[in-house]
């Protein structure tokens, strides 16, 4: 990785010239004050039908128009950006937590066990993405906490790749043999010196990750198998809205815009981010 | 003559790697003394196995592919037959090692501080506190000025002689017995490489160490070492005391790589052009001569240096692997 500790205020100057990933991260800013101010920008319970109001067309009253039960999509999207930040950090913290500890062990220790990481890591990553968090939404059913598990599993194997591949190396550098040399512990070694000096791949990844957290979730929404209505999350805004497409097009535009900013927020950032801290991609 | 002590002593150290191409010997069977309060150089070209020698000392190679045979006795304990804990124990604190690229000896995410420190809270138990108060003490010790503000920098601040001096700084925190130097200015410039020499001479008088001094440069060697070692393609060729090893060498690798030396001056004596050279390469580990190692590149090869390995003879406190002095 790099040879130097990277300076601060240079990653921030390089930071506000590149606009793509000042336009990402103000559409992630954006996204982080609607989750957080959501009960103030719409009081009311996003999830509370009126029959009586359903499929409007937007008005002043409800600026993005109401779904088939008379809810203003408006508010569900607002509280639909908790659901989908929550699932894009349960995502990430899973496949971190799993990820980063095996890639590093697989890529430091080598030998056998790195034999049996990579080849479960084989076997994972063989299903598309998509696929494999279907999959163990099948088997650990549906709702909230299992998407975040399915979607999480199906990141594993992208971290521990990432991981061991700079792990290795890291591994060779003389400053790891330097510190085995002075009596070190392997456990040290991979947290104090190893992981420091790989935190640059996973950062660029975990920004990336989220964006792709939100698309999976809101697929599995779509097809009805991700968080469970009447909680309001995008994917199932979306999927509820698909019925009515002709009549009341508003219903499913509106979550898909929500989706398609969230998603390009986090991707622009990720992108950015490595072309800022990678030294391969000067 | 001064009494030494023996405080590493290597026996018929054999390190092979084993690979896809086979099993290459890197060290084959070297004996080697290091007695208490001296320093002994180890010379040889690039690839003759002098830092393979000093990781071996260490267990720092990767096993498998590395394999390492024979016993190394440190202050009578074989650290071949020790446990992972008790190794762990002698490094970077009875042993301990300095590397050839300061560049990249020290951690760019970690202070110079927080390295050495490190270090002493290991072997030492001492607190945080008293380890930084310790570490300040130690990079004054290696004559880093303003030690109390580099002690915070991170390595990239520091020039590569500093760093050089930091990574003394550390090894020696913890007043090792035996300190192996692998090329430790070889990547530094003349003057840098002049002010580490002297730093290193001092120290070892200070903190009583001895020093296994590695090295490709026999200027280094006539300025620290006491006694030398000649190693070529994973054999000792030639051990001699640094005078007579530099008046009289004996093995023809020893004269060969003596002779490959600039001197200022030269060139007007003797009306030469160029420097001596040693014809050829190190052959490669996997394709090793009959007979004797060196007998493809050696200018007084004889018959049976071709079929028979050479035998070690003993000659005024000397050793040479050689068959022209038999």
């Amino acid at each position: 990785m790099d040879s130097s500790k990277p300076q601060r205020s240079l990653i921030w100057i390089k930071f506000k010239r590149n606009r793509a990933a000042l336009f990402g991260s103000f559409l992630i800013l954006i996204y982080l004050a609607v989750a957080l101010l959501a009960p103030v920008l719409f009081p009311g319970n996003p999830s509370a039908p009126n029959l009586m109001k359903s499929l409007e067309r937007p008005s002043l009253k409800h600026p993005l128009g109401t779904d088939e039960l008379g809810r203003s999509i408006l508010g569900r999207i607002l509280y639909g950006s908790r659901i989908s930040l929550l699932i894009a950090i349960g995502v990430v913290c899973v496949g971190l937590l799993v990820g980063v500890p095996l890639g590093l062990i697989s890529g430091y220790y080598g030998g056998k066990i790195d034999f049996v990481i990579q080849r479960v890591t084989d076997t994972l990553l063989a299903f598309p993405g998509f696929l494999l968090a279907l999959a163990l939404v099948a088997v650990l059913g549906v709702g909230l906490k299992n998407t975040i598990v399915s979607v999480g599993i199906s990141m594993v194997p992208i971290y521990i790749r990432l991981v061991r591949g700079c792990t290795l190396g890291v591994r060779e550098q003389t400053y790891v043999e330097a510190a085995r040399a002075m009596g070190t512990r392997n456990g040290i070694i991979l947290i104090r010196h190893i992981l420091p000096n790989v935190l640059t791949p996973i950062t660029i990844q975990t920004s990336l990750g989220m964006g792709t957290a939100i698309l999976f979730a809101a697929g599995l929404g779509f097809l009805g198998i991700g968080v469970q209505p009447p909680t309001p999350e995008w994917g199932a805004m979306l999927g509820s809205g698909r019925a009515y497409l002709f009549n009341a097009p508003h219903v499913a535009t509106f979550p898909g815009i929500a989706i398609f900013l969230a998603v390009l927020g986090f991707n622009l950032s990720g992108d950015g981010l490595r072309d800022i801290l990678d030294p391969r991609f000067k | 003559m001064m009494e030494f002590h023996s405080l590493l002593s290597i026996r018929n150290l054999r390190t092979c790697f084993h690979t896809y191409e086979g099993v290459v010997t890197a060290v084959d069977g070297i004996d080697l003394e290091v007695y208490r309060g001296e320093t002994l150089g180890v010379v040889g070209e690039s690839g003759c196995g002098k830092s393979v020698t000093a990781l071996s000392i260490l267990r720092l190679l990767a096993s498998p592919p590395a394999e390492i045979k024979g016993e190394i006795l440190f202050e009578e304990r074989d650290l071949l037959k020790m446990s992972v804990d008790e190794i762990r124990e002698i490094r970077g604190n009875a042993i301990s090692m300095i590397f050839q690229e300061p560049m990249t000896s020290l951690n760019p995410v970690l202070t110079i501080g927080e390295q050495i420190s490190e270090a002493i809270r290991l072997h030492q138990g001492l607190t945080r506190q008293e380890a930084w108060a310790k570490a300040i003490e130690m990079l004054q010790m290696v004559q880093i000025s303003s030690a109390e503000v580099r002690v915070n920098e991170y390595p990239h601040k520091l020039s590569g002689g500093m760093r050089q001096r930091a990574m003394i700084a550390m090894a020696l925190s913890c007043h090792p017995r035996l300190l192996l130097a692998d090329e430790p200015t070889t990547a530094l410039d003349v003057t840098i490489q002049a002010q580490i020499v002297d730093l290193m001479e001092r120290l070892k008088e200070e903190i009583h160490t001895s020093v296994l001094l590695i090295t490709h440069n026999l200027g280094l060697i006539a300025e620290m070492a006491r006694r030398v070692v000649v190693m070529y393609a994973g054999k000792v060729v030639e051990e001699a005391l640094v005078e007579d090893l530099f008046s009289e060498p004996l093995h023809p690798y020893t004269q060969g790589l003596l002779g490959s030396i600039p001197w200022i001056g030269r060139k007007m004596e003797t009306g030469r052009r160029q420097l001596q050279e040693i014809p050829g390469m190190v052959p490669s580990l996997l394709e090793m001569p009959e007979g004797c190692r060196f007998h493809p590149r050696c200018p007084r090869v004889m018959e049976v240096c071709k079929g028979e390995e050479p035998p070690l003879v003993q000659k005024e406190g000397r050793r040479i692997l050689c068959w022209l002095w038999k």
